[in-house]
């Protein structure tokens, strides 16, 4: 990521593989609150090789309630090179996620990855901005913890619906980061204010890139901003996918691209676009 | 080492595992070495530029999935520049998949595919997605057999004709495919089918529409393929829901002499693999040393064993 490495995606050359599907151990699965659950396996280095951005499918268990088929595209939420761990923050809304919750740890899950194409981060650049919505600053997690690591100031505004449905930030929580919580509950989650709070960072502070996942509304908000102060800006999309590896082309989507109107897979080319790309 | 090998007309395959078109693309490359399949099936292409349905193109249903893709194509020059010299990497032969809305726009991308790199055309004459109402060439003998007359005309490359399950004569338009002049049929693509978000009243696909594939599609088309192997001298390609080994030879034993794999892949990108290794563990501990050994040995004439102890039927 540091490299900026924002790879196009282009046929890989024969014998280059760099998709894995492997048997994974549940280490740990929890309920975060009563919409998300957490859970983290041990996963192979192949799959850790992932970058910020990046996703896995997920094969969820079938049981005798909850009959899943395809695989299910997740953020990776956290990885761990050396403890040999990822983490992923599921929302727990079907028969895939519902079986996720039955898992114990020590159970087999099979996990393929890693997919897409992540965030760019400029090495020249020194101050970063996140905003996230409810389970979208799973995602976004990653990209923090890399971004602190090169020594870049983070802002995170990270918004949810309750104090009861926040994710844990402590990701987010790097030295010279800075996170604002905000609320519906508490009032002060409106997107005027989130705005306000974006703009003042970009006049007062410098922001040379903005980040977001989670929002229709958020996204609409940020590509007007980052027209306005000229600032690049990336959005990580969700769609429903089938193979996540671009063969099936089940989740394009429409984007502009220098005057053009362009499909591009949400799997291969994405999940990150840029945000002035978007048709929102 | 078992004989794998099979033979769709004049093409020789080094085993009878291929993908099936639409759910294989340069990108598996990724996952798996490609040498490993008997057959390299395009993705369909038209001469048009398509960009596909609107989403959601797909959706989940029980145990299996449906699809409204609706054949995005990058086109003819594309495929040329892009694609065959990408597969032109791997040992296995080439087909190439085409579609087209009218006969003969059909014929002209059949010439126009018809190039070195190429070593068969699948002609998808059974798409349920690009036409309204999911008509497709393949429902009738009387519109089969037009196409692929003009199709015959247009190349002299092998032709498969890939079929359409939606149709009450399977083994007429398999017939009318082989007087055309196709080289193998394919049995078959998906069927049309159609779900509702109950909460919202809407089709789960924006193109309210779909191709059911995946194991429920299986007894459907082996069925399709029991009775077109049955009705044409030409080699039949099984398709439609194969996941496991015993799909496989399901498929084999009716009278297919390859088959696809589609849907499957999606949820185990390297199920195809793991076929052709399982396929030749499985004839090795069986003592098969030839595919043509399990090609067509269903026991049709014989009626199922009746059961009186579940022991004696293990």
């Amino acid at each position: 990521m540091t490299q900026a490495t924002h790879h196009t995606a282009t046929a890989p050359a024969a014998g280059a593989l760099s998709v894995f599907a492997a048997d994974c151990t549940v280490k740990y699965n929890a309920p975060v609150n009563a919409e998300y659950g957490h859970l983290i396996v041990d996963a192979p280095d192949s799959i850790l090789g992932c970058e910020p951005g990046q996703f896995v499918q997920i094969l969820c268990p079938v049981n005798s309630s909850e009959q899943p088929y395809l695989r299910r595209p997740m953020s990776i939420y956290s990885y761990d090179r050396e403890a040999g761990t990822l983490g992923i923050i599921y929302k727990i809304v079907g028969q895939g996620t519902k079986a996720l919750t039955k898992l114990k740890v020590g159970d087999p899950i099979n996990i393929m990855g890693p997919l897409g194409t992540g965030y760019e981060v400029k090495p020249e650049w020194n101050h970063i901005l996140l905003w996230g919505r409810g389970v979208g600053l799973a995602s976004l997690a990653p990209l923090a913890v890399e971004a602190a690591k090169a020594g870049k100031k983070v802002t995170t505004i990270y918004s949810a619906r309750s104090k009861a449905v926040q994710l844990p930030i402590d990701q987010f929580e790097q030295p010279g980061a800075t996170v604002i919580t905000v609320t519906e509950e508490e009032g002060n989650s409106g997107l005027d204010n989130i705005r306000r709070m974006v703009e003042e960072q970009i006049k007062e502070n410098g922001v040379d890139a903005i980040y977001t996942c989670g929002c229709d509304l958020a996204l609409i908000e940020l590509k007007d901003v980052c027209r306005i102060y000229n600032v690049p800006g990336e959005v990580a999309l969700e769609q429903r996918m089938a193979c996540g590896l671009g063969i099936g082309q089940c989740c394009s989507r429409p984007f502009a691209v220098e005057g053009d109107i362009v499909h591009k897979r949400v799997c291969k080319e994405g999940p990150v676009f840029k945000i002035l790309e978007t048709l929102v | 080492m078992s004989n794998l090998s099979t033979k769709i007309g004049s093409v020789q395959l080094a085993n009878p595992i291929m993908p099936a078109s639409g759910t294989f693309s340069e990108d598996l490359a990724q996952v798996f070495d490609l040498n490993r399949l008997g057959a390299l099936v395009a993705k369909t292409i038209t001469r048009e530029i398509r960009n596909g349905n609107p989403t959601p193109r797909i959706c989940e249903v029980r145990g299996s999935m449906m699809n409204a893709i609706g054949i995005p194509s990058k086109g003819v020059d594309y495929f040329r520049t892009n694609s065959l010299p990408f597969y032109a990497q791997f040992t296995p032969p080439l087909v190439a998949s085409i579609s087209a809305p009218s006969v003969d726009e059909f014929a002209r991308i059949c010439e126009e595919i018809t190039m070195p790199g190429v070593t068969a055309i699948e002609v998808n004459i059974s798409c349920p997605n690009i036409e309204e109402d999911g008509k497709a060439f393949a429902m009738r003998p009387s519109t089969a057999l037009a196409v692929m007359k003009k199709l015959r005309s247009a190349t002299d490359l092998p032709l498969w004709a890939k079929l359409t399950p939606n149709t009450g004569e399977p083994a007429e338009v398999a017939q009318a495919c082989e007087e055309g002049g196709a080289n193998a049929v394919v049995t078959a693509n998906t069927l049309l089918a159609m779900a509702v978000d109950i909460r919202t009243r809407k089709p789960k696909l924006g193109n309210v529409m779909g191709g059911l594939s995946g194991p429920s599609l299986k007894p459907i088309n082996l069925r399709m393929t029991y009775q077109c192997a049955k009705a044409v001298n030409i080699p039949v390609i099984g398709c439609g829901g194969i996941a496991t080994l015993e799909d496989v030879l399901e498929y084999l034993m009716v009278g297919a002499s390859a088959v696809q794999v589609g849907t499957s892949t999606f949820v185990n990108p390297t199920v195809m693999v793991d076929l052709v290794d399982q396929l030749d563990a499985y004839m090795r501990e069986n003592h098969i040393n030839d595919l043509s050994e399990i090609i067509g040995s269903v026991r049709d004439k014989e009626a199922a064993d009746a059961v009186f102890f579940q022991e004696a039927a293990e």
